[in-house]
């Protein structure tokens, strides 16, 4: 999918307002924690980290699911200067995140959020087509295989 | 502030912790003494510096005394080590913006050790997780992760959005960890942190150490705290007899069950650094780091090198902060390390100082430390990191092997 499909959303998760503006984009499904400096290579836009479930994958027009944050305080910083650069994923969504990750979002403008229901990174899947509103605090998703 | 009274940099800082503070749910703000700001080049680069000069060209000042983490560039050596000469130009950069705006440029990770004490009670704006998790967990303090932007603003204002470690019920213990060995060292401390916080893996979750043996040194809770923070993202934890919040258990707990319990013995230690597995027999670098050493740990250095020297293609690093830099050349102890070819770096801490160009420039691929934290984030920078306790990164800096 590259557009919001014409048909209703097949499943709408909801949870607290998060930050940052609405997105649409496909999605990109960790089971893993992230950090932008524990896990990408920020240059050249993909996960770096060899362990990571993610590695050698792309972060750049995806919106990214991970069922926590980890690591340190860099990744605010991070998230700004990939923003600057046009190399920042669309949107990210957490289980649930932590203070470092939303002071990011907020100077990056870039949209976050947590604690849904039902968990995002176990019902979202990697492809499938996202639509985040963060002030309403509900996310639209619509699948790429309807099996 | 909001109105602009107070300058424009000062209104959109308040601005910045509003959102969050609204996302996190905070009723209210609270006043903070001191504040701990990491601005690494590294994290920075050209974007983050222009940020930081246009607060400045907005009449930015810090409020409340504002102290700098550990930098990427140490000026009198980035030529040795061989940085890219951009850092230094950015290093300028950032440094000339934060000291318009009133901050001390101490760069370190242990202005808890060297500069600023955090006392019971109080609340922090500190960045850099191990510093985070000393304050909250050894001081009393109360902080939350505030990463660069967030401690920068909370300089600039005075005050933080109260939620988190800043209110009494986060801060009592969830999870219960019986750790039933007797740990020597920072790696071995390191390694603790290391499989506490890789099982918890959640900010929000404050683990409470028991064991009987538990009797660590300054240095080693620093280790300890800062693994845990890295692996696991923890701000805060509690150690029975040990930290202030914790004289027992009960206290820890406030009355809430554990929602787990872990246990470990010193059998997981020694698996642990068996997880690290060297893909070459030779040691292209030793790093000493993460977080800056202590005066203390470098004279250990130096008593366990005095006398040998480095394998020549083994490069070895020690980072500190000034304060012990400069100590530790009055003691003698910096003529001893240097005079065997270990490099002493200060203000910075390795894995800001662009590591991942270093092993692009100089073929530097297995990185053998005793900071459980150092191997747990340069691997994302395209090194094989062999985590191992103290002595056996010593012998690999002399032989150029790695042991074991």
């Amino acid at each position: 999918m590259s557009k919001t499909p014409e048909r209703p959303p097949d499943t709408v998760l909801t949870g607290p307002a998060g930050v940052g503006p609405p997105v649409a984009g496909p999605a990109l499904v960790s089971q893993h924690g992230f950090s932008a400096r524990y896990d990408l290579d920020r240059e050249n836009g993909f996960f770096s980290r060899e362990a990571h479930d993610l590695h050698g994958q792309s972060f750049l027009h995806r919106i990214l699911v991970f069922p926590t944050a980890k690591g340190g305080i860099a990744t605010s910083w991070m998230l700004q200067e990939m923003a600057s650069r046009d190399k920042a994923p669309l949107g990210l969504i957490f289980g649930v995140t932590n203070p470092v990750m939303v002071q990011g979002a907020v100077l990056a403008e870039l949209p976050l959020m947590h604690r849904l229901d039902p968990p995002p990174h176990q019902t979202i899947h990697t492809g499938d087509w996202l639509e985040m509103d963060p002030a309403a605090g509900a996310i639209k998703i619509w699948r790429a295989s309807t099996d | 502030m909001l109105d602009g009274r107070h300058g424009d940099a000062t209104r959109s800082a308040l601005q910045f912790q509003l959102s969050v503070g609204e996302f996190f749910k905070a009723e209210d703000f609270v006043p903070i003494r001191t504040a701990h700001l990491a601005s690494d080049p590294e994290s920075l680069r050209d974007a983050g510096a222009a940020y930081l000069e246009e607060m400045v060209s907005k009449d930015a000042r810090f409020r409340v005394p504002t102290t700098t983490n550990a930098g990427t560039v140490d000026f009198a050596k980035s030529d040795l080590i061989g940085q890219r000469e951009v850092w230094p130009r950015r290093a300028r950069r950032i440094l000339d913006s934060l000291d318009s705006m009133g901050a001390h440029l101490c760069n370190t990770c242990v202005n808890y050790q060297t500069i600023d004490q955090p006392l019971f009670g109080e609340h922090l704006a500190w960045g850099d997780t191990g510093t985070v998790i000393w304050a909250n967990s050894v001081g009393g303090a109360r902080s939350n992760f505030e990463a660069g932007p967030a401690a920068l603003a909370a300089g600039l204002t005075g005050r933080v959005p109260r939620y988190g470690y800043h209110l009494p019920q986060q801060r009592l213990a969830t999870v219960r960890v019986h750790v039933d060995a007797k740990l020597h060292g920072r790696a071995a401390w390191g390694a603790l942190g290391c499989l506490i916080g890789r099982e918890l893996n959640d900010y929000w979750t404050v683990p409470c150490i028991v064991g009987e043996a538990l009797r660590p040194s300054p240095d080693e809770l620093k280790s300890f705290g800062a693994s845990l923070a890295s692996y696991g993202s923890v701000a805060m934890f509690h150690m029975v007899g040990v930290t202030p919040e914790a004289r027992t258990e009960a206290e820890a707990f406030g009355g809430i069950e554990p929602a787990r319990d872990l246990s470990f013995t010193s059998d997981e230690i020694e698996k642990l650094y068996r997880e690290f597995v060297p893909e070459s027999d030779h040691a292209d670098l030793v790093v000493f780091t993460a977080p800056q050493l202590s005066i203390m740990e470098i004279g250990e250095l130096s008593r366990l090198f005095v006398g040998k020297s480095l394998h020549p293609d083994t490069r070895t690093l020690i980072t500190t902060s000034s304060i012990s830099a400069a100590e530790s050349r009055r003691l003698g102890y910096s003529n001893t390390l240097e005079s065997t070819g270990v490099i002493i770096l200060e203000g910075v801490c390795f894995y800001v100082m662009a590591p991942h160009e270093l092993a692009e420039d100089f073929g530097y691929r297995t990185l053998v430390t005793d900071s459980a934290k150092l191997a747990n984030i340069i691997a994302g920078y395209g090194y094989n990191p062999v985590f191992r306790p103290t002595s056996v990164c010593v012998e690999a800096a002399i032989t150029g092997q790695i042991p074991w």
